[in-house]
């Protein structure tokens, strides 16, 4: 991991940019100089020696759970869309894409 | 001065079926006790209407002799983070400030046919993003024994309401303490199940590897109840486990002193602090006068379990909150003027107005652990970190039968008091190594430290291995009945 402050104004803007959200110039800085103290406590992994183990994403060891392909109880059309900020008929309306 | 809503589980349900309550007057003590006690502030939402017309169908299927089960009749809150058909549901947060699910979680809908009846959904912190519900968008909830403290969180409201008979018992959720830690903080019982023991259906996500579904509540014995109803495998879960259900409530009765109950030095290391410390090596000189064996034991990886958690809990967070999108339900700034935005717009815009800054920061710090360049040192370091921490308790549980620790390092501490985002996250640090590892963490009152002359408590847990539910209920069950301080009640 990089020494000193891990990250820059910039870094905070790509990272807002990639996780969707707009933040105000006050929050930028506030997570500017907060998200590098917190990092700083994750360097303590580097105390673990990792060489030799594999990843765990899943605890309990279950593998490819299967259920027979076929169709259950669904939403409507009606209850699917009533929770739409702004819909159409029976589709959601979203701002044009292309 | 209501009395009914004082009982457990266990008296409830052997009153209703003698026949000596009915259902319509257990809600209803409930339903006064928690208008009396509004500036606890334990909901969101208080479902009165249905829990009263729930309640009339019990009694009705009392009355005609139908077959119920033993907690048919029986109210219980419920933490805002499940899924209930037809009440809103926010996670605390104002991105789903009007959400109004189509869908019963498996949890509510289980608890529901066995008849219990749901109140109401509880304070929580958003989206499970905290340790006091001073992250809910609703206020956060008042600690009963000094309304001047946090109660804990995430599942602070479900404690609270519980600690102060609101309810006979609640529902949580724990991702890295959010059960645990707040039964600790308002002198109940808290079980953290074994990953995939409960479905996690319906349970709006937090860190969807860690999650985990349990209850909340006034003894054992009724965690013990309330987990046979609400344990076992889903198809619509695919991580819930299939090992067989325990009779909890029959296995915890068979008092067994033959087992070796191990305390690692990292869990009474520094940063606990000396009267939390006190009160639970009180607790392991009176079982070890009751003839249990104790042994001292080094898990050196928990030192860094906090690290590892936290790494996977902003990974998972930042993915699973990305389905907040202003588009399919939720705070949506096409509401406010359809035509003004690009979908990027929508996204970024709605986003920034719904969720709170601490749920903001935990979405940025986990897309930065996932981003390009940075996966290998902070995301996949974690999983490594994460196997360490697996095979460590392994290792324990060769040599000892169950694991015993305090559940918080410090006591309830006053509103505000952790307001630098790394403080409140340290607060975490005795609760967070059990969930990367799946084992179950049973949360028991331990005693109590007077401090500014008022009386806060302190809990215990007892962690055991995976699905060894039954193990540490048992001693959990066997601790309450040489110990009585699970049976005081806030002064309210």
């Amino acid at each position: 991991m990089k020494d000193g402050s891990k990250l820059s104004k910039k870094d905070v803007e790509h990272v807002a940019e990639l996780a969707r959200l707009e933040l105000s110039e006050a929050e930028i800085s506030q997570f500017t100089t907060e998200l590098s103290s917190v990092l700083d406590m994750a360097d303590s992994l580097n105390n673990v020696d990792t060489s030799k183990l594999e990843e765990t994403a899943h605890v309990t060891g279950l593998s490819n759970v299967t259920r027979k392909d076929k169709k259950e109880k669904q939403l409507t059309n009606k209850e699917a869309l009533a929770n739409a900020p702004v819909k159409d008929g029976r589709f959601f309306r979203v701002p044009k894409v292309l | 001065m209501s009395t009914l809503a004082k009982l457990t589980v266990v008296e409830a349900s052997n009153l209703l079926q003698k026949g000596e309550v009915k259902a319509v007057d257990l809600v209803k003590d409930c339903l006064v006790n928690i208008k009396k006690n509004k500036d606890l502030n334990a909901f969101i939402t208080v479902a009165e209407k249905e829990a009263l017309a729930a309640a009339k169908a019990s009694d009705k299927r009392r009355a005609d002799k139908k077959e119920l089960s033993n907690i048919d009749g029986i109210p219980y809150a419920i933490k805002d983070s499940f899924c209930t058909k037809n009440v809103l549901t926010t996670a605390g947060s104002k991105i789903l400030d009007d959400f109004v699910p189509p869908y019963d979680a498996e949890v509510v809908a289980k608890l529901n046919k066995a008849g219990a009846i749901m109140l109401g959904k509880t304070i929580l912190d958003q989206f499970g993003h905290g340790s006091s519900t001073e992250n809910c968008h609703f206020g956060p909830a008042k600690n009963p024994y000094d309304v001047q403290r946090v109660p804990g969180g995430s599942s602070g409201g479900s404690a609270v309401a519980v600690a102060a008979d609101l309810c006979i018992f609640a529902i949580g959720e724990d991702t890295g303490g959010s059960i645990r830690q707040p039964a600790s903080f308002t002198n109940i019982t808290g079980l953290k199940v074994t990953y995939g023991r409960v479905s996690r259906y319906g349970s709006i996500a937090y860190a969807s590897s860690l999650d985990t579904v349990g209850p909340m509540t006034k003894t054992v014995a009724d965690a013990a109840i309330i987990l046979e109803h609400i344990a076992g495998v889903d198809a619509k879960d695919a991580t819930s486990g299939k090992t067989k259900v325990d009779k909890y409530s029959q296995e915890i009765l068979k008092a067994n002193k033959d087992i070796t109950i191990g305390l690692p030095k990292e869990m009474f290391a520094k940063g606990v602090e000396p009267e939390v410390k006190e009160v639970v090596l009180a607790a392991v000189e009176k079982l070890k006068k009751e003839g249990f064996n104790f042994k001292d034991i080094s898990v050196p990886v928990l030192e860094h379990s906090l690290a590892c958690y936290y790494i996977i809990a902003w990974a998972e967070a930042s993915s699973n909150l990305a389905r907040y999108d202003g588009i399919h339900y939720g705070h949506s700034s096409l509401k406010q003027n359809e035509k003004a935005h690009t979908l990027y717009e929508v996204y970024a815009k709605s986003r920034a107005a719904g969720f709170s800054t601490e749920t903001k920061r935990r979405i940025m710090l986990g897309t930065y652990v996932l981003s390009a360049g940075y996966f290998d040192a902070y995301y996949k370091k974690a999983l490594k970190v994460r196997t360490a921490i697996v095979n460590g308790f392994n290792k324990a549980f060769e040599n000892v039968d169950v694991i015993l620790a305090p559940v918080s390092p410090i006591l309830p501490f006053k509103f505000g008091a952790k307001s630098d985002p790394l403080s409140m996250y340290l607060a975490d640090i005795l609760t967070t190594p059990i969930n990367p590892a799946g084992v179950p963490s049973l949360a028991l009152p331990a005693g109590f430290v007077k401090k500014d002359n008022i009386d806060l408590p302190v809990g215990m847990q007892i962690i055991g291995s995976q699905f060894s539910e039954s193990k540490i209920m048992n001693l959990g069950y066997f601790w309450q009945s040489i110990d009585e301080t699970h049976k005081i009640k806030p002064k309210l």
